[in-house]
C-alpha cells in the first residue's frame, strides 16, 4: 500500500505547469490535484506515474468567479467551496445540495471539482452536474487552449477527451435563471459512498407547463448524459404525477445500464426510474 | 544512463532523490529528508516519530490518519509529505495542554468513546476540527460528519455521545 517512486514537480504558474506537463506527460507524467482519487490508485499500484505535476501551488488556478453569465471553477477549487452558495440563484443552491453527497468532509477539503471531471468516474456527482447543465471544460497545453463542451467530453469509464499533456484549467457552468427548479436524487448503500444511480433534473414553468427540461443520469451508465426521451416526455406537459412517471419510465427504457457482480443491469434500470421520479418530485416542490 | 536517468526518462525505474524540507507539527519544526512518494502519514510517524496518527486502510476510506492542516481535517495518507511543507499541521499529540486533556479527550473517556483506541486519533482530530469550525453544529449534521471515519469496536454510539457532550461543554464554556 505504498505508492511507487515518482519525480515531483511543483509549478507556480499555469505556463510553467503546462510546460512541465509537455515534458513529462509522454513519460507517464500526471497532474496531481486533490489527490483523493489518484493517491489511492497509486497506493494500490494500479497507477505508477513516473512524474507528478502538483498544481496546488498555482495561484491562478484557484479562481472561483462569475464571468459572462458563467461560473468559472478553477482547477484547485475544492469540493468544500460549494458547501456555501457560490453563485446567486438556483445554481449556487444546486451545487450546495449536490456537494453534500460527495464523499466526506476531510475528502471534500482536498478533492477538487476539476479533478472529479478529469477523473470521470461514472459515479461522480460533479460529472453529472457538468453533463446536465452543459458545462464547458477549458483545456490548456503547450499547443494552446481549447474549450470542450460536456457532450463531447466524457467518452467512457474514467476516459475523457483530455489529451496527453493537457491541463484542465477550469470548468464553466452556465448560471441558471431565477425561476429554474432543480431536483437531485442519488442512491447508494452507505452514506458518502459512490452512487449506484443518480439523477439531476431542471426545468422552468410557463403557463403551468414545463419548459426547458433537462434530465441527466449517471452512475448507471459508463458516462453521465442527458436523456432526450425523458426530456421529451416532460416538455410542455403539466408538472404532475402522470408526467413525471412517464418521464421516469422513458429514462429507464432509454439507458444502457452497467452490469457487475454487485448490481445487475435490471436493478440499475429500476433505480434509474426511481431516482428520476424522486428528482422530478423534488424539483416540483 | 546518467544523464537520462537524472531526467527520469529511463524505463523500468524512476530516479527519486530525497527532498529536504521542514514540517511544522503542533508548533514544532521537524526538518525531514524523504522521497516524494512518502505520504504525510508515514513521514509524521517515521521521521517526526509522532505515532499517534494511525494508518488503517492507506487509501482514504477509514479516517484513522485524519489530521488538521491549515485548519482543515484531511486524510494524511492521501497527501505526500512534501505537499505539507510550510503548512501548520496538528496531530493528536497537540490536543492536550501539558497534562490537561482536551475537553473532547475527556469526553471520550467519560462516555467510553473508545475500546482498542485504533480509530480514536482520527475521530478526535475530525471532531475537534468540526467543533472549532462549527461550535453550534446540530446533532444530525454532526452524525453526517462522523460517518466519515470507521470504528470496528464501539458501534459508534458512544463516540457520537462523547462528541455531543464535548460540543455542549465547549459551548457552555464560551
Ligand atoms: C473515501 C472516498 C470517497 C469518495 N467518494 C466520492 C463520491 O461519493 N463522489 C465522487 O464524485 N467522488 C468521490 N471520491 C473521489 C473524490 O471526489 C476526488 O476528489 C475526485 O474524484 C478527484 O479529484 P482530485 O482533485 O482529488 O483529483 P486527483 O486525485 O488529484 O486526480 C484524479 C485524476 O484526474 C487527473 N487530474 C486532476 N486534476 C486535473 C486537471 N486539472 N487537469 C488534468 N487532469 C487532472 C489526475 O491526473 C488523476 O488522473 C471519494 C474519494 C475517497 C477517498
Ligand atoms: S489510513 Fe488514511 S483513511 Fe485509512
Ligand atoms: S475503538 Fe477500536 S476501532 Fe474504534
Amino acid at each position: 500500500m505504498k505508492p511507487a517512486p515518482f519525480q515531483y514537480h511543483a509549478p507556480r504558474t499555469i505556463e510553467e505547469a503546462v510546460a512541465t506537463l509537455a515534458r513529462v506527460a509522454p513519460d507517464d507524467g500526471r497532474v496531481l490535484a486533490g489527490g483523493q482519487s489518484l493517491v489511492p490508485t497509486m497506493a494500490f499500484r494500479l497507477a505508477r506515474p513516473r512524474h507528478l505535476v502538483d498544481i496546488n501551488g498555482v495561484a491562478a488556478l484557484s479562481r472561483l468567479v462569475v464571468e459572462n453569465g458563467k461560473l468559472c471553477i478553477g482547477a484547485t477549487v475544492r469540493h468544500a467551496a460549494f458547501e456555501r452558495p457560490v453563485a446567486k440563484g438556483p445554481l449556487g443552491e444546486l451545487l450546495r445540495e449536490v456537494v453534500r453527497h460527495i464523499a466526506h468532509k476531510p475528502i471534500r477539503a482536498r478533492g477538487t471539482f476539476c479533478g472529479s471531471i478529469a477523473h470521470a468516474d461514472p459515479a461522480s456527482e460533479w460529472c453529472l452536474v457538468a453533463a446536465a447543465l452543459g458545462a464547458e471544460m477549458v483545456a490548456r497545453s503547450a499547443r494552446g487552449e481549447r474549450v470542450i463542451p460536456a457532450k463531447d467530453f466524457f467518452s467512457g469509464i474514467m476516459t475523457t477527451a483530455l489529451q496527453e499533456g493537457e491541463l484542465l484549467t477550469e470548468v464553466r457552468l452556465p448560471l441558471l435563471s431565477a425561476d429554474t427548479r432543480f431536483g437531485f436524487c442519488e442512491f447508494n448503500r452507505r452514506a458518502g459512498d459512490f452512487a449506484i444511480a443518480m439523477a439531476l433534473v431542471t426545468f422552468r414553468l410557463k403557463n403551468s407547463a414545463i419548459i426547458e427540461p433537462r434530465v441527466a443520469i449517471s452512475g448507471a451508465e459508463a458516462t453521465p448524459r442527458r436523456i432526450a426521451q425523458a426530456e421529451t416526455a416532460l416538455d410542455s406537459h403539466a408538472p404532475d404525477a402522470k408526467t413525471f412517471a412517464a418521464a421516469a419510465d422513458a429514462a429507464a427504457k432509454a439507458i444502457d445500464p452497467l452490469d457487475d457482480e454487485n448490481t445487475s443491469a435490471d436493478y440499475r434500470r429500476g433505480l434509474v426510474r426511481t431516482v428520476v421520479l424522486r428528482a422530478l418530485e423534488r424539483a416540483a416542490t | 544512463m546518467g544523464e537520462r536517468a537524472a531526467e527520469g526518462l529511463v524505463t523500468g525505474f524512476v530516479m527519486t532523490e530525497k527532498l529536504a524540507f521542514t514540517l511544522n507539527v503542533n508548533g514544532r519544526d521537524f526538518p525531514v529528508r524523504v522521497e516524494p512518494r512518502r505520504t504525510l502519514a508515514d513521514t509524521i510517524r517515521e521521521e517526526c516519530k509522532l505515532t499517534g496518527t494511525h494508518l488503517g486502510c492507506e487509501h482514504g476510506v477509514c479516517g484513522a490518519c485524519t489530521i488538521i492542516i491549515d485548519g482543515e481535517a484531511v486524510r494524511s495518507c492521501l497527501m505526500f509529505a512534501v505537499q505539507a511543507a510550510g503548512k501548520r499541521i496538528r496531530t493528536v499529540e497537540g490536543l492536550a495542554n501539558g497534562n490537561e486533556l482536551h475537553p473532547l479527550q475527556r469526553a471520550f473517556i467519560a462516555h467510553h468513546g473508545l475500546q482498542c483506541g485504533f480509530c480514536t486519533p482520527g475521530f478526535l482530530m475530525l471532531a475537534v476540527n468540526t467543533l472549532e469550525q462549527q461550535p453550534d453544529i446540530g446533532d444530525e449534521e454532526l452524525l453526517d460528519v462522523l460517518a466519515s471515519n470507521l470504528c470496528r469496536c464501539t458501534g459508534y454510539g458512544n463516540i457520537v455521545k462523547a462528541v455531543k457532550a464535548a460540543r455542549d461543554e465547549m459551548r457552555a464554556g464560551k
